[in-house]
């Protein structure tokens, strides 16, 4: 139903965050995917993280490429601005966002395709760079828009709808990632946004190049009996290492009354990372362990999900850079330009 | 050595010197050209070098030319022929008269030298190798000892050299001695065995004045500072990686805060040139001023994405130094043959602003007004350079700024603006200019904000698939490319010295040959009103000079006549209007060369008065 437009009148109940906002303050358009997509479970985590880490809509600026999983920015935070850019290349565009406006929270979307074939490339890139956002990846195994082809993350061996069987080796975006230097890792499910929440708070709260691949099934073409990406197959084989809360600094920080092992890990910005494991072997900053436990997992058949890795000192592009505080795209000719002064002494040296 | 007995030249004659790339002769060979400038005696100066580091040929020409000419004149008075590897090539380049230079150490047969050239050897390998015992030293000092024997044969003062040594080696004065000596080395063995100077000869003048030497790349580098771009992304591309280089040595010089050393920039090299141009515009959509550099294949890689930028309506900034294509074609020449590829770039309908600065000064000057532009069409912009803008040091006026100049960011609703309740549409012509109003992300809570996106959007930059929307938006864009017309640089038009129905029209480079060869052909009675084309979309003037003369000659540095083309396509110009005269061998063109092209073809159009026929 699609084409029906969304009331905008308000419920004068409706509960308000820090800021005031209502948590219709952080929806967008009614979406135009399938019934039942992973990727508006997806949209709805992303609305609810937001809504309660109290960040202005505005303040956030969504990026996205080109893909099922790149419409969806249309779908949430109405009042941020938001760009649809070529496929593949979100990184780049993103990378020239965070570059002129440290101040504000960059949010990138993307999809399997997007990222694990045709931007293989700029996703490596991004990354290595340490630009500081959130990288959302909703991963189901296939193309959507164009009718379910197999995607560079679809596993070997898994059946597409009209039965082709796909022969090449999958790429593991988390793996991936943490070879090539994110700072904070994370794998979820779009089914389970009990632990999605907590982990896109988390990454938003992280300074630097956080990276969730989220597993999201394609109802239309990868939701079957073969498919390693459906809901039945992620629930049956889902090992979560870890349940976690977060928690903003301004927060006080109630008395954890799980028994066991309860880890915290303090953010950058003051902020508290809660862990309850599930896994008593798993420790989130052991990047080499990360590593081995993925992939141990996967030759089980197991799809490995929670934090996986974080680096919680981890400092971005603009601590790389040393840029001034100030945002670049705010200075004016007083900051910019050398005037005839600066000139004067450029043309004496070139005589 | 015989004495020549020809006349003195003085201060008009090309020197050319023929090394081995990699062997440090770049630093002589530009002290040489510095100290002529230092003498007051201008000096068209060229790098013709190969896509190598170590090993292959190289050569630097250097024409010394009081008359002022930036072009190259063809032909060579004097060869520093320091390669064995291409001896017959060089020695067969030298005018009848002219002059050979070369390491006599080993002696060459008769039978490879020529009866017309006077022969100058000096055994450099051998003074070298009995004052340095250190490899290195022998082959940097003896680029320095042929210098010191050139200053005595041609009358270059060597106070002059001195002084650059000293600029040159400021703080490191244990450099200078050993320099010094290299010098008078060489300047002491030509006085004792040659009759020194030469009739080709350099003689102090006041004909320099305050003018600056300096290459467009780091020209158009200043220009970007200067128009306030913060953030730059690139990939490194022959010939245009030294313009981001010198985008970074000019912003630490003058935008790095102290103390303390925080940056009022940022710049990345990207993995490849997708990367580069997304970034550009992911930050000019967020309100930053920001460029790329690239050449030809770059410009092909981002094909994509300009597309996008055109119909998204971003401020991109592009340098385009242009070299020899297609595809890798000649890395280290220069062409003009990116017109077309950057006009129309990308998939769809699209057209894109151009501008065509025609030496570094010009680069500076667009350089910084491509951000204005950009920020007001809303548009990528396009700064043409070529290969011998970009990194061949030209003599020119010094740079200009005026300070009461301020950054024009064109159309940007604030967040007062959106209070007061004015409408937004990001895509509503609002103005009738076909410009529409945007806003920098994060600012406003409620209002102002939109998606961009490559896909069709209504005025309010919802998303529709609707045709009577896309057409309307296209409709609006090619208003905006109407308005631009009178915003980019008009074209300099100049009047031959005589009335006539003849003209030429040109741009870039060319015009460094273009002034010397009209001055050849008026000389010969051919006179041609001229115009100098600067931006694209071209000014109406463009089209009035054209339909005013009867021939007009289009001369440009590709093979299919892309200027014409453009002229043809988006003036409705009738093809046989206009004579192509078309130069792609990846050499810069010369004055030699237009003059003759033109000379001839002009006989045929019967543009000079014919002389009158007895009988």
């Amino acid at each position: 139903m699609t084409y029906l437009a969304k009331p905008k009148i308000h419920h004068p109940d409706l509960p308000t965050n820090a800021l005031g906002y209502t948590r219709r303050d952080y929806e967008g358009a009614i979406s135009t995917l399938c019934a039942g997509c992973g990727h508006d479970s997806i949209s709805a985590a992303i609305i609810q993280a937001f809504f309660e880490l109290d960040i202005a809509p505005h303040r956030v600026a969504k990026l996205s490429g080109i893909g099922c999983s790149s419409k969806t920015p249309t779908y949430f935070l109405g009042n941020s601005h938001g760009f649809n850019s070529v496929h593949g290349r979100m990184p780049s565009v993103l990378t020239g966002a965070a570059l002129a406006n440290r101040d504000l929270i960059y949010l990138g979307v993307s999809g399997d395709g997007d990222s694990a074939s045709i931007g293989l490339g700029q996703f490596a890139h991004v990354l290595r760079r340490g630009v500081n956002m959130v990288y959302v990846v909703e991963n189901n195994g296939v193309y959507g828009l164009t009718k379910g082809q197999f995607s560079a993350t679809a596993d070997k061996g898994s059946k597409s709808k009209r039965g082709a069987a796909n022969s090449d080796e999958p790429i593991d975006l988390v793996l991936l990632a943490l070879a090539l230097g994110a700072t904070f890792v994370a794998r979820g499910f779009s089914g389970d946004k009990t632990q999605l929440v907590p982990l896109l708070k988390a990454a938003v709260a992280h300074r630097g190049a956080a990276f969730i691949d989220v597993i999201s099934p394609c109802v239309a073409f990868n939701n079957h009996p073969g498919s390693t990406k459906s809901y039945d197959y992620v629930r049956e084989h889902n090992d979560a290492v870890n349940r976690l809360d977060f928690m903003p600094t301004r927060e006080p920080i109630v008395t954890d009354y799980a028994p066991g092992s309860v880890r915290d890990i303090v953010l950058h910005d003051g902020g508290l990372l809660r862990l309850r494991k599930l896994d008593d072997a798993y420790d989130p900053s052991d990047k080499v362990g990360a590593m081995s436990y993925l992939e141990s997992h996967r030759a089980k058949g197991e799809v490995v999900t929670g934090l996986l890795y974080v680096h919680p000192d981890s400092g971005d592009l603009h601590d790389a850079m040393q840029t001034v505080d100030a945002p670049l795209n705010a200075l004016g000719d007083a900051e910019l330009v050398p005037g005839t002064a600066g000139l004067a002494a450029v043309n004496d040296s070139l005589r | 050595m015989s004495p020549a007995k020809t006349a003195p030249r003085i201060n008009d004659f090309v020197v050319k010197f023929a090394n081995v790339n990699g062997s440090g002769s770049a630093s002589a060979n530009g002290l040489f050209a510095r100290a002529i400038l230092r003498m007051g005696v201008p000096v068209a100066a060229r790098n013709i070098f190969p896509s190598n580091i170590q090993g292959l040929p190289t050569w630097f020409e250097v024409r010394v030319v009081e008359a002022g000419w930036r072009g190259r004149r063809g032909g060579v008075d004097f060869m520093v022929a320091m390669n064995p590897q291409t001896w017959d090539k060089d020695l067969a380049e030298i005018e009848p008269g002219g002059y050979v230079f070369y390491d006599s150490t080993k002696p060459l047969p008769a039978s490879r030298f020529r009866e017309d050239v006077t022969t100058i050897g000096v055994p450099l390998t051998a003074i070298t190798n009995a004052a340095y015992s250190d490899a290195r030293q022998r082959q940097l000092f003896k680029n320095i000892i042929y210098l010191g024997a050139l200053s005595a044969l041609l009358d270059i003062d060597p106070a002059e050299i001195e002084k650059l040594f000293s600029e040159q080696y400021k703080g490191k004065e244990a450099l200078l001695e050993p320099n010094r000596k290299a010098l008078r080395m060489g300047r002491d063995h030509a006085l004792a065995n040659f009759q020194c100077p030469l009739p080709l000869r350099v003689e102090r003048r006041n004909a320099v004045g305050n003018r600056i030497f300096v290459d467009g790349n780091s020209a158009a580098a200043l220009g970007a500072l200067y128009g306030g771009a913060t953030v730059a992304a690139w990939y490194p591309i022959t010939p245009s990686s030294s313009l981001a280089e010198a985008f970074m040595k000019w912003c630490r010089k003058f935008r790095t805060d102290m103390p303390g050393g925080r940056k009022r920039y940022a710049i990345v090299q990207a993995e490849d040139e997708l990367a580069s141009i997304g970034m550009v515009i992911g930050a000019a959509w967020n309100g930053a001023r920001a460029f790329t550099a690239t050449s030809g294949p770059g410009i092909s890689l981002m094909q994509e994405f300009l597309g996008l930028a055109y119909f998204a309506e971003i401020p991109a900034v592009l340098f385009d130094v242009q070299r020899g294509s297609p595809s890798t074609g000649m890395p280290t020449r220069t062409q003009q043959a990116d017109l077309i590829v950057c006009a129309y770039a990308s998939h769809g309908d699209t057209k894109h602003v151009l501008l065509f600065p025609e030496d570094p000064r010009e680069a500076f000057e667009m350089g910084a007004q491509a951000f204005d532009l950009a920020d007001r069409l809303q548009t990528p912009v396009f700064v043409m350079l070529d290969l011998d803008i970009g990194m061949q040091d030209w003599l020119c006026e010094p740079f200009a700024w005026d300070d009461s100049r301020r950054m024009d960011r064109g159309k940007v609703m604030t967040a007062k603006d959106l209070d007061a309740g004015k409408d937004f549409g990001r895509y509503l012509d609002v103005d009738g200019d076909g410009i529409g109003y945007r806003t920098y992300p994060g600012t406003h809570p409620t209002r102002g904000s939109y998606f961009t996106r490559g896909t069709t959007k209504d005025r309010y930059a919802r998303y529709t698939e609707e045709g009577p929307a896309y057409v309307d938006n296209m409709q609006r864009l090619l208003r905006k490319f109407e308005t631009a017309k009178d915003l980019v640089p008009a074209p300099v038009i100049t009047a031959a010295a005589q009335l006539t129905r003849a003209g030429v029209v040109y741009f870039g480079s060319t015009g460094a040959a273009m002034a010397e060869a009209l001055a050849d052909l008026e000389r010969g009675g051919i006179h041609l009103d001229r115009l100098r084309v600067r931006g694209f979309p071209f000014h109406d003037a463009i089209a009035d000079f054209i339909a005013d003369h009867d021939h007009v000659f289009v001369v440009e540095q590709n093979r299919d006549a892309q200027l014409k083309m453009l002229l043809v396509n988006e003036c409705g110009i009738a093809p046989d209007k206009l004579t192509s005269i078309l130069h792609y061998d990846g050499t810069p063109i010369t004055a030699r060369f237009i003059a003759r092209e033109i000379g001839e073809k002009a006989r045929v159009f019967n543009v000079a008065p014919l002389r009158k026929v007895a009988g």
